[in-house]
C-alpha cells in the first residue's frame, strides 16, 4: 500500500546547472553510474548552507514540516558527499516540486496564476486586466513566506492536525 | 475564447467552490458571447482520480482557463501540457458574478 502522499515542495528557482561531474579521475577507478539529486535536495542545500537560514526558516519558504526539510537536507549531503567520494556524477533533477518563477500574483485582485505560454510574456493579469502583477520569483523570501498559490500553507495535514481538530488554527492561518 | 469557473451551485449568484477535482458544478463562460453554461461535475464524489477527469471534463470544452479556489499536484502537470492557465483564487466569497465581472475588464 502506497503512504501518505508528500506535500509538494516549493522551489524559488531551478539551479543554474544541471549536474556536475568530477575531473582528473585516478586511472584505475572504474567509472560508476551518476547520481540523482533531486530539486528539493538542491533547494534545502541552497537555503541552509548558501543563504545561511535557519532549517525552520528554509522549512516554511519549501512549505514542508521542519523535521521533513532535515530528512530532505540529510538526504543531499548524503549523496553529495557520495559523489565526492567515489567520483560519480551528480544530475539535478526529479522530486515532487513546483517553482515559483512559474507563477504570478495580481496586487489589484489578489489572486495568483501561471503563465501555459512560456515564450509569451504576460503583462496584464488574466482575472481582472489589471498591470500590477509581479513574479513570484521577484518577491523576497520574507514576502512568500507571507502568502502561498498553493493549497494548503503551513498546516496542511501535518504537525498541527491535532490543533485543528480542537477547533484551533494553526498560527500562520490565522493571519 | 471560454473560461471554466468551479461553482458550488448553478446560478450566478453561487459562491467559487474552492476545490477543483471535486467542485458541484463548472461554469463555463464564453468571453466572445457573453454566456454562461453551468456543467455538473460527475467526479464530485469520486474517491480517487477526481481531479484528471475533472480536467478531461473540462479540456473538452475546450477552455483556456480555469479559475479554482486551489489545484492539486497531479491537475498541474496536465494543465500545463494542456496549456491551460491556471487563475487561483484565494477570496472563497467571491460569486460566479462577481468573477465573470471581473474577467470582463
Amino acid at each position: 500500500m502506497p503512504g501518505r502522499p508528500k506535500i509538494i515542495r516549493k522551489i524559488s528557482v531551478a539551479p543554474v546547472a544541471s549536474g556536475f561531474r568530477p575531473y582528473g579521475m585516478a586511472q584505475n577507478a572504474k567509472k560508476k553510474e551518476s547520481l540523482f539529486l533531486l530539486y528539493e535536495e538542491y533547494e534545502a542545500l541552497r537555503l541552509c548552507d548558501y543563504e545561511k537560514y535557519t532549517q525552520a526558516e528554509a522549512s516554511s519558504f519549501m512549505n514542508v514540516s521542519r523535521p521533513t526539510l532535515t530528512r530532505i537536507y540529510m538526504s543531499a549531503r548524503e549523496k553529495i558527499a557520495q559523489a565526492f567520494v567515489e567520483g560519480r556524477n551528480i544530475i539535478i533533477e526529479g522530486g515532487k516540486v513546483c517553482f515559483d518563477s512559474e507563477w504570478y500574483t495580481c496586487g489589484s485582485c489578489n489572486c495568483f496564476f501561471n503563465n501555459p505560454f512560456e515564450e509569451a510574456l504576460i503583462e496584464v493579469c488574466p482575472l481582472c486586466g489589471s498591470r500590477d502583477i509581479q513574479n513570484f520569483e521577484s518577491l523576497s523570501e520574507e514576502e512568500k513566506s507571507e502568502f502561498t498559490y498553493l493549497g494548503k500553507s503551513g498546516c496542511g495535514r501535518g504537525h498541527c492536525s491535532n490543533k485543528r481538530k480542537r477547533g484551533r488554527m494553526c498560527q500562520k492561518n490565522q493571519e | 475564447m471560454k473560461v471554466a469557473i468551479t461553482s458550488s451551485g448553478n446560478t450566478l449568484k453561487s459562491t467559487l467552490d474552492k476545490r477543483f477535482g471535486r467542485c458541484s458544478f463548472f461554469a463555463i463562460y464564453d468571453t466572445l458571447t457573453d454566456e454562461v453554461e453551468f456543467i455538473p461535475n460527475p467526479n464530485k464524489d469520486a474517491e480517487e482520480g477526481a481531479g484528471p477527469a475533472s480536467v478531461q471534463l473540462v479540456a473538452s470544452v475546450p477552455v483556456e482557463k480555469i479559475v479554482s479556489g486551489e489545484f492539486g499536484f497531479k491537475i498541474k502537470s496536465l494543465l500545463v501540457e494542456l496549456r491551460i492557465q491556471m487563475i487561483v483564487v484565494k477570496d472563497a466569497d467571491k460569486t460566479i458574478e462577481d468573477i465573470i465581472e471581473l474577467l470582463k475588464h
